[in-house]
């Protein structure tokens, strides 16, 4: 899958500086129609910087940054009417039942009262919520508010979906169940880019981009990912996609750190 | 951008709907506090503990105890023997007044002498003591001038000089018997409303801004204007519902008149009501979780408190701090609230108060709204 200029996610030279602090330092890459990219990277490498920016929640400090076909800093309005976000942090309201939260995000979200009941159906029965509509969300466990949260981060059926470490604190099995989800989006076309930090989740990433210390330092599907890990000297042969994530990290941040003394 | 903001409004009353104990917390404490401004806080003194020592024991003397006693004004709360006794009674805070009729006092006044009483005052508190010795004051002052009357009477003018005196004739305009709870209730509402308002706004956005909520809101294309009408426009109402529930209890409860246009009373809520959100806003722009939220109320609404005229008269405030009562939009609220229950005055006397509300209301407001979205980069 190679991504063309007018893929829904087209990034080129971004920069976002934080005073004196380059968080992003010229990172470009491209996600096409119905990819899933995960984004990898240990913490502060800039990679919430970077989805906050595509979300138009940040202002680049320069390059280009163009989502669903619309420029992030020329009208960020207009591209949070096109995306789907969901962030580590749980962000539903614990003292709404299960359908209010949304109806409140699908008004929000502008979803036509006609299309309503479909799309509250559909995201109730992504959840595996059937049954419990008005229940408070405050009631749910971990894997069910995850999964309602995407739930709710779609039902405006947004082109492009951004999860900024969506599965941190679920259990192995709502993982398993919430990445299904993930790739039953992508395969109706859905642009999902991802960030984690849990490397087996990193597998199920059509391609991955590695960032560290605010560049991209790798780009690929996971199989590229772990040759390069192994063409740069990895200590394992057949190295893991942990092994690959420490040793190219580990490579480009010595390299940095020459670079800048 | 109707739709959006009526669908955070649906949000917003559901939730306060959920919230059982809000309903509690917004009526019943007002109504209490409504209740204890108006029995505990007055500026009257009534039952001031007293000892009267009389050294004199004439009929004079004890008329003049009689004086002391009848006014209401002064209880005896400990007998006197000496003036040691009264001293310590002073010193031990058994009485706050202390009164000595020396020996000869009758003696001097038979004579159309003046003759001395001493008052000795506890003035740890300076108001009570203050007032508690006009009281005393005008107790002597008139005791002596029934008494040089009389003597001139009896003796043919002979003795105690007919006075010359300019006979004051007090009238109080508005609250003709100086009752404090006129004074204090509509103050109370102002009060209540600015306490409630701030606190109600800045803790729901701080609360949205700690769980996560507002991050996943700004990702909508719900615009930050948007949201800051869905969410304050619930407050504004409850403020209305707030100072008309309070207003109310007020006046049925207290006897307060309402004089004025109630329409008058409503546009200045109206604008206080729009600084005290705008104040809430600019709180929750600063702090991240509602443990320093409520630190910041705390700081802002005191000073606001003691600069607004309630209870301590701004032209008696040095005059550094008089310039900084006009930045109070609590000091212009009081004014209209307690012009429009006692004085029913309307909007030509009160045109320059509602123009400062709303100056300060739209200043604050658009530093609120400009600093909020600062606030979410």
């Amino acid at each position: 899958m190679t991504a063309a200029p007018d893929a829904p996610i087209v990034v080129a030279g971004l920069v976002k500086r934080f005073g004196s602090f380059a968080a992003l330092d010229g990172v470009s890459f491209a996600v096409a129609r119905g990819e899933i990219m995960g984004f990898l990277g240990p913490n502060g490498a800039g990679k919430s910087t970077l989805i906050r920016i595509l979300c138009g929640l940040l202002h680049p400090s320069a390059g280009h940054a163009r989502v669903a076909g619309i420029d992030v800093a020329a009208d960020p309005e207009a591209v949070r009417r096109r995306i789907g976000y969901m962030s580590q942090k749980f962000s539903l309201y614990d003292d709404l039942s299960v359908a209010e939260n949304l109806r409140f995000f699908g008004g929000i979200y502008g979803v036509s009262r006609d299309d309503m009941a479909a799309r509250l159906r559909y995201a109730i029965d992504m959840a595996g919520l059937s049954g419990r509509e008005e229940s408070l969300v405050a009631t749910l466990a971990g894997g069910w508010k995850q999964r309602l949260a995407l739930g709710a981060a779609i039902l405006h059926r947004p082109p492009v979906l951004f999860l900024d470490e969506p599965t941190s604190g679920v259990d192995p099995e709502s993982r398993r169940r919430f990445w299904d989800l993930i790739h039953t989006l992508a395969a109706d076309g859905v642009s999902v880019l991802v960030s984690t930090h849990y490397m087996d989740e990193a597998e199920y990433c059509h391609r991955i981009a590695l960032i560290s210390g605010g560049r991209l330092i790798a780009l690929g599907t996971p199989r590229e990912i772990k040759r390069q890990a192994r063409d740069a000297g990895a200590r394992a042969a057949e190295p893991t996609m942990e092994d690959s994530f420490v040793s190219l990290v580990g490579k480009a941040t010595a390299a940095q750190r020459a670079e800048r003394p | 951008m109707f739709g959006r903001i009526f669908h955070l409004l649906v949000k917003e009353f559901l939730q306060m709907k959920r919230d059982k104990s809000a309903r509690f917390r917004l009526l019943v404490p007002p109504v209490i506090q409504m209740l204890l401004f108006g029995y505990a806080a007055t500026f009257e003194v009534f039952n001031v503990s007293t000892a009267i020592l009389d050294l004199d024991r004439s009929q004079e003397s004890r008329a003049l105890t009689d004086a002391f006693v009848h006014s209401s004004r002064f209880r005896i709360a400990v007998p006197a023997a000496s003036e040691r006794d009264v001293r310590d009674a002073v010193e031990r805070s058994d009485v706050q007044v202390g009164i000595v009729i020396p020996a000869g006092f009758a003696e001097l006044l038979k004579k159309g002498r003046t003759s001395p009483v001493q008052a000795l005052v506890d003035g740890t508190n300076s108001n009570t003591a203050l007032i508690a010795l006009g009281y005393v004051g005008q107790i002597a002052g008139s005791f002596g001038q029934d008494y040089a009357r009389n003597l001139a009477e009896r003796t043919g003018r002979a003795l105690g000089r007919p006075m010359v005196s300019v006979g004051l004739e007090e009238r109080y305009w508005y609250n003709p018997n100086l009752n404090s709870r006129w004074f204090f209730v509509p103050g109370v509402i102002g009060t209540l409303a600015l306490i409630t308002i701030v606190n109600l706004t800045a803790f729901a956005i701080v609360r949205e801004r700690e769980v996560g909520t507002l991050e996943q809101i700004l990702v909508t294309p719900l615009r930050p204007v948007e949201f800051i009408i869905g969410k304050t426009l619930p407050f504004f109402l409850i403020g209305l519902l707030e100072v008309s529930i309070v207003a109310g209890f007020g006046m049925a409860w207290f006897h307060v008149p309402f004089r004025g246009n109630p329409l008058v009373l409503l546009l200045g809520t109206c604008l206080f009501l729009l600084a005290a959100l705008a104040i809430g806003l600019l709180i929750s722009t600063v702090c991240t979780t509602q443990q320093q939220a409520f630190s910041s109320n705390f700081f802002v609404l005191n000073p606001m408190f003691i600069l607004s005229g309630f209870s301590f008269p701004i032209p008696s405030m040095p005059q550094a701090l008089q310039w900084l009562t006009y930045a109070d939009p609590l000091r212009y609220y009081l004014v209209i609230i307690r012009a429009t229950f006692l004085k029913g005055v309307g909007l030509d006397a009160l045109w320059p108060q509602m123009l400062a509300l709303a100056a300060i209301a739209l200043g604050l407001l658009t530093v609120a709204v400009l600093r909020f979205r600062k606030s979410l980069d």
